[in-house]
């Protein structure tokens, strides 16, 4: 017993030391997110929460599902890998509203839009059909010649 | 901060309300989509892109991407045939609005898109002091915005130079590889608006994804190899000069 006889203080010390470590327990169970770990040194609800952001582009199977008679003529020519919205632009707000037709698409301006992709420049691939819109048929916008569904000349292009 | 005591009694109560937010979360969505089933890539074919920023546009309308700020964006690269080591590099606003009309010379042309590598042992989440950007079980580097201090240590780690400290919200933003599109089995906004294929969405662990035949039968790159960051976005005709 003699040993302990003048360590009083000793004991006292290591009470705090023990109360200021269930006071860090405590804190850390309140301040630490539940999911935090759950996979990694992360909070795994934050997965969740990323994926749940809204879509704007339906994508163009969702196209497709109605407008069957475009997604028909496309498949002949040689637009028939490019997406619906990479022309007409992100849609999802049309294709999932209650009344699709109440939210109307823009149709685009072939001049514009056509120029984008189709202007000639050394720097695109060789394959790659390039056309200089300053003579090539200037003037008349390009869909007044060629049907951007299936733009092929061969393919009876003129509307 | 000159905080008074009435001043603390007042704020501390609401931040506990924040926080409270903060912790509760959300559970996961699409009940469909199993995160072990996919480890996520992209592959980015530069022999097809024609540098049109159909890309750039529809990263930028469907994940609200400030201006000036790109989660993708495509570089021009100009280069001569002996001196690769000094390519003339360009990409007027991100590629957004395409390019200069380029007149044929001696050099060769093409172009590069970029996007988070989502790098499998990524030096950005590796720096992260907090725990708010992480590698998800299927392989997409995120970054949770609501644990973010926005101390942009993971923009100075990105080789790549993927990462950008949001001008509003303050906290690190990047490429997501549209993570709430893919977990609903639609493909990325960029990949969408693609009109030449030059870029496809990969699943390394679906069997049937045809990038495993494309890996197989063509002679593909990652960006910054010497690096070994496990970077997936794999580049189909990658020229030396780019970096």
């Amino acid at each position: 017993m003699s040993v302990f006889k003048d360590a009083g203080h000793l004991f006292r010390f290591a009470g705090l030391f023990v109360l200021a470590f269930l006071v860090f327990l405590g804190l850390r169970h309140y301040v630490v997110p539940k999911s935090f770990g759950q996979y990694g040194h992360y909070r795994g609800n934050a997965i969740g929460e990323i994926a749940q952001r809204p879509v704007k582009f339906a994508g163009h199977e969702t196209c497709e599902s109605c407008h069957s008679d475009v997604a028909d003529k496309k498949k002949a020519g040689k637009h028939a890998h490019v997406n619906c919205e990479a022309c007409h632009g992100a849609l999802a707000s049309h294709a999932n509203a209650d009344d699709p037709t109440a939210v109307k698409p823009v149709l685009p301006d072939t001049a514009v839009l056509c120029a984008q992709c189709h202007t000639a420049s050394a720097a695109k691939p060789k394959g790659f059909p390039q056309v200089d819109p300053a003579s090539h048929y200037p003037g008349p916008p390009c869909g007044s010649c060629h049907q951007p569904h299936n733009p092929g000349m061969e393919a009876g292009g003129a509307k | 901060m000159n905080l008074s005591r009435r001043k603390m009694l007042i704020l501390l109560p609401a931040a506990a309300v924040a926080w409270e937010s903060v912790l509760a979360g959300t559970p996961e969505d699409a009940p469909n989509y199993k995160m072990s089933d996919h480890w996520w890539g992209m592959l980015i074919d530069i022999s097809k892109c024609i540098g049109c920023g159909n890309c750039v546009r529809a990263c930028q309308t469907e994940n609200d991407v400030p201006d000036g700020y790109f989660r993708t964006w495509v570089e021009r690269y100009h280069v001569s045939d002996e001196n690769m080591t000094e390519p003339e590099v360009i990409s007027p606003d991100g590629g957004k609005e395409g390019f200069p009309v380029a007149q044929q010379d001696d050099k060769k042309y093409f172009f590069v898109p970029k996007l988070c590598n989502h790098c499998a042992d990524s030096p950005c989440t590796q720096v992260c002091p907090v725990g708010a950007t992480f590698i998800s079980p299927d392989g997409v580097v995120l970054v949770d915005q609501t644990y973010c201090l926005g101390c942009a240590y993971c923009v100075q780690a990105c080789p790549y130079g993927c990462r950008y400290i949001h001008p509003q919200k303050k906290v690190a933003d990047k490429c997501t590889l549209c993570y709430h599109r893919i977990t609903k089995g639609l493909t990325t906004a960029c990949c969408e608006a693609c009109p030449t294929g030059a870029r496809q969405l990969a699943d390394l662990k679906n069997p049937k994804d045809p990038i495993h035949e494309f890996l197989k039968t063509h002679s593909v790159q990652v960006l910054k190899p010497q690096m070994a960051t496990g970077a997936k976005a794999f580049y189909n005709d990658l020229d030396g000069s780019v970096r």
